[in-house]
């Protein structure tokens, strides 16, 4: 039975993401992909969640490099999202130079 | 803390994510929805991290680590820049899939067969996306050729290699516990990484905002794949969020080139027209003009917009763009910026930049919005863009890209086309704008050619 349940929520999520993001204008497609970008590094969750105590040496090697990976994506992908996202500014009063 | 509570924490994550990507649709709040989403993460990190009978050591290296790199990055990377670090961020996305699935095969072979199958997934996905994104990294960052790289057979290559995956994958899912079994997955790993390099390799640069949104797009399935491997819904909401994510902008960006995915991915655009396009296209009399004259154009005009290309981000011209763009407006100009959707290197990259000089986003223009009153505008100046501009797209059958759509800028009543030389662009195509009666060439770097005309306004 959980298979078939993780493929209903699966499937959901599809449909849900191709309402969402299709609403996202052109101009924030860039910092869209970086944000997924962070997003998709939740594999840090399940790679947290593998380093058990009592693991095979090897796999605490592979489950380390997963989780240094998967963060880079994480605090990379947030910080950059947000320095970008902080320059769109709307047309405000003229502060500098403008018009007039 | 237990499971159960762990999982519903989960879902509270879940919901942060869906509404942070909700306030994406506007730049007005977009900001505050990354937070969101960051503290969705955030949450989700901190209750796993409570779970029993964790190896902290290991959990606290490898973050630590990882949270330096990515901080480092995030804070030094150039605006111009952000396609390498989304594509580095994507082979990230790739890799730890695979490092995690392949971490829980390890530990745990006797798999079910359903198991089996989404661990392949997942290694064979994050293995690909991870050194297909290398490669586009190389080529954004210019280590390696940004031309399409295409050999004898190279369709029939990938064809064995997938061949070879599949069969590997189907005699593992059969038996994952023996030691053939673990054999098996080592070798699809391998030729994961191997088919990463042979499927990108081929595509030329300018069609990277494809390359990027599909690998994108692979990341996200294959941190799904991994969470069914772990039987993990976060990783499945999240995973196909993301992988949603990039099929959608995948498909934006080729329509926007008018082109099929297939098309993009196998027919290594732009090698196959390069030698004849030059000299087959349009001929005649090109009209250059002095800063002197294009300032004199520029003066006298009520409405003028900018349509910025790649070139802009190369010669790194946002800053004095937007300079250029106050000082018109102060004449009582109306400027914008029109931008088509596949300018530059990934979508959304002129946007960007334009964002960085300060160019507020309600001065920027879509593609469809511009082209209807195009016939009134007084001045467009054409900064590094070619082929989303040429006229051949229009009405030259013959043309390679004929049907994509254009910033149809030759409607205007004059058109300045800021360019290094007369070399055709990526595609290889001689562009007929550049002869047309209204048109007149700048010819020269950007930024500096640019700064000629910002110079010729202020000693005004």
């Amino acid at each position: 039975m959980e298979p078939v349940y993780l493929t209903f929520v699966f499937v959901l999520a599809i449909f849900l993401g191709f309402e969402l993001i299709s609403k996202v204008p052109s101009t924030l497609h860039t910092p869209l992909m970086s944000g997924a970008n962070a997003i998709s590094g939740i594999t840090l969750i399940g790679a947290i969640a593998s380093l058990q105590t009592g693991n095979h040496a090897f796999s605490a090697i592979l489950g380390t490099l997963a989780v240094t990976f998967a963060t880079i994506n994480v605090v990379g992908g947030y910080m950059v999202t947000n320095r970008m996202l902080e320059m769109f500014k709307k047309k405000e009063k003229k502060t500098e130079g403008g018009a007039q | 803390m237990s499971p159960l509570l762990i999982n519903f924490v989960y879902v509270v994550s879940a919901a942060l994510f869906i509404f942070g990507l909700k306030m994406l649709s506007s730049p007005a709040t977009a900001r505050r929805g990354n937070l969101l989403s960051a503290l969705g993460m955030l949450i989700a990190i901190v209750v796993t991290l409570l779970a029993a009978g964790l190896d902290y050591k290991w959990i606290i290296l490898g973050m630590v680590i990882g949270g330096a790199i990515g901080a480092f990055a995030a804070m030094r990377v150039e605006m111009t820049s952000m396609p390498e670090m989304v594509a580095l961020f994507n082979g990230f996305g790739g890799i730890s899939s695979l490092l995690l699935a392949w971490a829980e095969y390890h530990q745990n072979p006797r798999m079910s067969v359903f198991i089996a199958i989404v661990a392949f997934l997942s290694a064979f996905i994050g293995g690909v996306t991870f050194t297909g994104s290398m490669v586009a990294f190389g080529k954004l960052s210019g280590k390696i050729s940004q031309k399409s790289v295409l050999f004898k057979g190279q369709h029939l290559v990938n064809a064995a290699i997938l061949a070879t995956a599949v069969g590997a994958a189907a005699l593992f899912c059969m038996n994952p516990s023996s030691g053939m079994g673990y054999a098996l997955f080592v070798l699809i790993v391998l030729v994961a990484l191997g088919f990463g390099v042979t499927s990108t390799i081929p595509i030329g640069g300018a069609d990277m905002p494809v390359v990027i949104s599909l690998l994108n797009s692979y990341s996200g399935i294959a941190a799904c794949a991994a969470g069914f491997v772990i039987s993990n819904n976060i990783l499945i909401v999240a995973g196909a969020l993301v992988g949603a994510s990039g099929m959608i902008l995948t498909n934006i960006m080729c329509k926007a080139m008018n082109r099929s995915l297939a098309n993009v991915l196998f027919s290594g655009f732009g090698t196959a027209t390069a030698g004849q396009g030059a000299s087959d296209g349009p001929q005649g009399e090109i009209r250059p003009a002095t800063a002197e004259d294009v300032y004199y154009i520029l003066e006298a005009a009520d409405s003028v917009v900018f349509v910025p290309g790649y070139g802009l981000a190369v010669a790194q011209a946002q800053h004095v763009v937007r300079e250029l763009g106050d000082l018109l407006e102060a004449n009582d100009t109306e400027v914008s910026y029109a931008i088509h959707p596949v300018a530059g290197r990934m979508p959304g990259h002129m946007n960007v930049l334009l964002a960085e000089a300060n160019v507020p986003y309600d001065q920027l223009v879509e593609m469809d919005d511009i082209n209807p009153r195009m016939d009134s505008v007084d001045v467009c100046v054409v900064i590094g863009a070619n082929d989303v501009v040429n006229p051949a797209a229009l009405d030259d059958e013959s043309s390679p890209i004929y049907g994509m759509p254009i910033i149809e800028t030759h409607r205007a009543k004059t058109v300045i086309v800021l360019k290094r030389s007369m070399n055709p662009g990526f595609a290889g195509i001689q562009n007929a704008l550049f002869f047309a009666e209204n048109a007149r060439m700048y010819f020269g770097d950007a930024k500096a050619s640019i700064q000629a005309l910002v110079a010729e306004f202020k000693s005004d």
